[in-house]
């Protein structure tokens, strides 16, 4: 009786078990096995080389400029864009008229697809036909319009800041969130204390929201180093790999080298330091929620 | 007297420039939207010199070329047919593994729970390598089917844990009250799980809905063949072929955007709910 009721329990996750195992587990343990080989996809013979493809990420260096390049984007969204966010949310936490109307539109990048806002932003950077080199003359500043996508000295920036427009509204959901929860009266208290606004956002507003600030920091961290759609949509990872990410190296190495096994050890790699990242950075957060 | 006018000014001065910071962000998350709609509403002689916000004349053909000739049509059918196969998919694999970790007893549920949520935490960066060779050797690399139990898999993890969350509140008494009924352990799930789980479904089905109307990278290594690509991947293999042709190109992009804006403005509660919750996992 037991035994059958087991059984019928197991029905209930059976076909969530075995996708799972089919299209997560069997590709997550054939990554570390096709990183040791050297093949093509196609072949039915793979070759053998050990560790050979490890070593060879250690001096390919169109892969360390993507990681670099990567962590650069990744800074700009770690500033600029959780800035913004908060200064919004700070800004709608507070009776203010509109405030639901300012909420639902700073979602709406976020709920577009990275294709969509890589080619309509691609469309108003355009160096010959874009609207942003149009206003930039026709405001008298012809020295600032440029080829922003194709000039190599501004295309990662420019697509660090689009990805950080895309990304804000999620800050802001989650900054918001966490300002609504400190309670009214710890202000009312820093007041009546006689402690000004600043005082206030100094000493309330801010020892409170540090570990909101680090899950932000996470999720834009790991968020941002593995986004890729965008920049295929904006410059295709170039000018000269300029904008070139690892996600668009492993994506290259698979697709345009066929190199499968290549490809698998970059995934491992990059991995293995994003892990180290967030491994880092709960120790931090969980070392700020301590103190 | 002089105080209390002081501090209305200066109140009154900061809501302005509140007001005037929150409008000029606003106004950039929305204008290239409205310049998207623009520009897919000229003509393709006109489109690189005109530069009004709202075109001389209004040029509604694009659209009909772009469904037809642009092949949008039919990647549309498609994106809205992989949309709602994953969603239901993932709603009932989801649902049943989630109500059995929750209320459900048998060996090793921990472990295969334990299993799913490190699924979330791990990142695996090129995981669509092995996927790639696993949907050849399973003949099912250039097909929906292929696609769509992949895309199953993608949200599963994430939404057996936000239903296992509810399910866990869920007080306990509608249930034995059906099983005294006579009603099957399956007949709970669905008469009487499912329903009362209303609110987070429909959070469930949201996210995933949004999720896979935006997939990019796994349509693009799955579809060979264009009838078959969803919207996402059509935009680009468009633009890949027709670099000249932006009226069209933006009509595309309209009928791509339109569909997941008009979503997230009936249900913007839901989203904003799981943000926040998926937030608080996080």
């Amino acid at each position: 009786m037991r035994l059958k009721s087991s059984l019928e329990n197991y029905i209930f996750v059976l076909p969530a078990v075995l996708i799972f195992v089919i299209f997560y587990v069997i590709p997550f343990i054939r990554v570390f096995q096709l990183g040791l080989y050297e093949w093509d996809g196609i072949l039915p013979t793979k070759i053998f080389v050990g560790l050979d493809n490890f070593k060879e990420i250690l001096t390919d260096k169109i892969w360390w400029q993507s990681m670099w390049q990567a962590g650069y984007i990744t800074l700009i969204a770690l500033t600029l864009q959780n800035a913004v966010a908060f200064l919004l949310a700070w800004a709608c936490d507070r009776e203010i008229r509109l405030k639901n109307f300012y909420r639902v539109i700073f979602f709406i990048p976020p709920v577009l697809s990275e294709v969509v806002v890589g080619l309509v932003w691609q469309w108003i950077l355009d160096g010959n036909y874009g609207l942003l080199n149009h206003w930039l003359i026709h405001l008298g500043l012809p020295n600032l319009a440029r080829n922003w996508l194709s000039d190599p000295n501004t295309a990662l920036t420019t697509v660090a800041i689009v990805h950080s427009w895309k990304g804000f509204g999620w800050g802001f959901l989650i900054f918001l969130a966490g300002l609504q929860t400190i309670p009214r009266e710890l202000y009312e208290a820093s007041r009546v204390d006689g402690a000004n606004a600043w005082h206030a956002f100094k000493n309330v507003t801010i020892p409170l929201m540090i570990p909101v600030a680090v899950l932000v920091a996470i999720l834009t961290i790991l968020g941002t180093m593995q986004a890729f759609v965008l920049i295929i949509a904006m410059t295709g990872g170039g000018p000269a790999y300029h904008t070139q990410v690892p996600v668009l190296r492993i994506l290259a190495s698979m697709r345009g080298s066929s190199r499968f096994g290549y490809a698998c050890a970059q995934g491992i790699s990059f991995g293995v330091i994003l892990m180290a990242i967030s491994f880092i950075q709960y120790r931090f957060s969980k070392h700020a929620r301590q103190t | 007297m002089k105080t209390t006018l002081y501090y209305k000014t200066k109140k009154i001065g900061i809501n302005i420039l509140i007001h005037l910071f929150l409008l000029s962000v606003a106004i950039t998350c929305i204008f290239p939207l409205v310049w998207m709609v623009s520009s897919s509403l000229k003509t393709q002689e006109t489109i690189f010199r005109d530069t009004s916000l709202i075109p001389k004349s209004f040029h509604f053909e694009n659209y009909y070329l772009a469904w037809m000739e642009g092949g949008f049509g039919r990647n549309f059918l498609n994106s809205i047919f992989y949309t709602t196969s994953v969603v239901i998919g993932i709603i009932i694999v989801s649902s049943l593994a989630a109500y059995a970790f929750s209320r459900l007893r048998f060996p090793g549920s921990n472990l295969l729970f334990f299993m799913f949520m490190a699924a979330m935490m791990i990142p695996i960066p090129g995981s669509f390598v092995p996927l790639y060779v696993l949907l050849n050797k399973l003949h099912l690399r250039n097909t929906a089917l292929g696609y769509i139990l992949c895309m199953i898999n993608v949200g599963l993890s994430t939404s057996i844990f936000l239903l296992k969350t509810f399910f866990d509140k869920m007080p306990k008494e509608l249930e034995d009250a059906a099983r005294i009924d006579g009603c099957s352990k399956l007949g709970i799930w669905w008469h009487v799980a499912l329903p009362l789980a209303k609110p987070v479904l429909a959070v469930v089905v949201i996210f995933n809905a949004l999720n896979v109307w935006n997939e990019y990278v796994l349509a693009l290594i799955i579809f060979d063949s264009k009838p078959l690509m969803p919207l996402q991947v059509a935009l680009t293999t468009f633009q890949g072929e027709f670099i000249t042709r932006y009226p069209l190109l933006m009509a595309g992009l309209t009928i791509t955007a339109l569909p997941i804006i008009l979503v997230y403005l009936l249900m913007q509660k839901y989203i904003v709910k799981g943000v926040t919750q998926g937030a608080v996992v996080g």
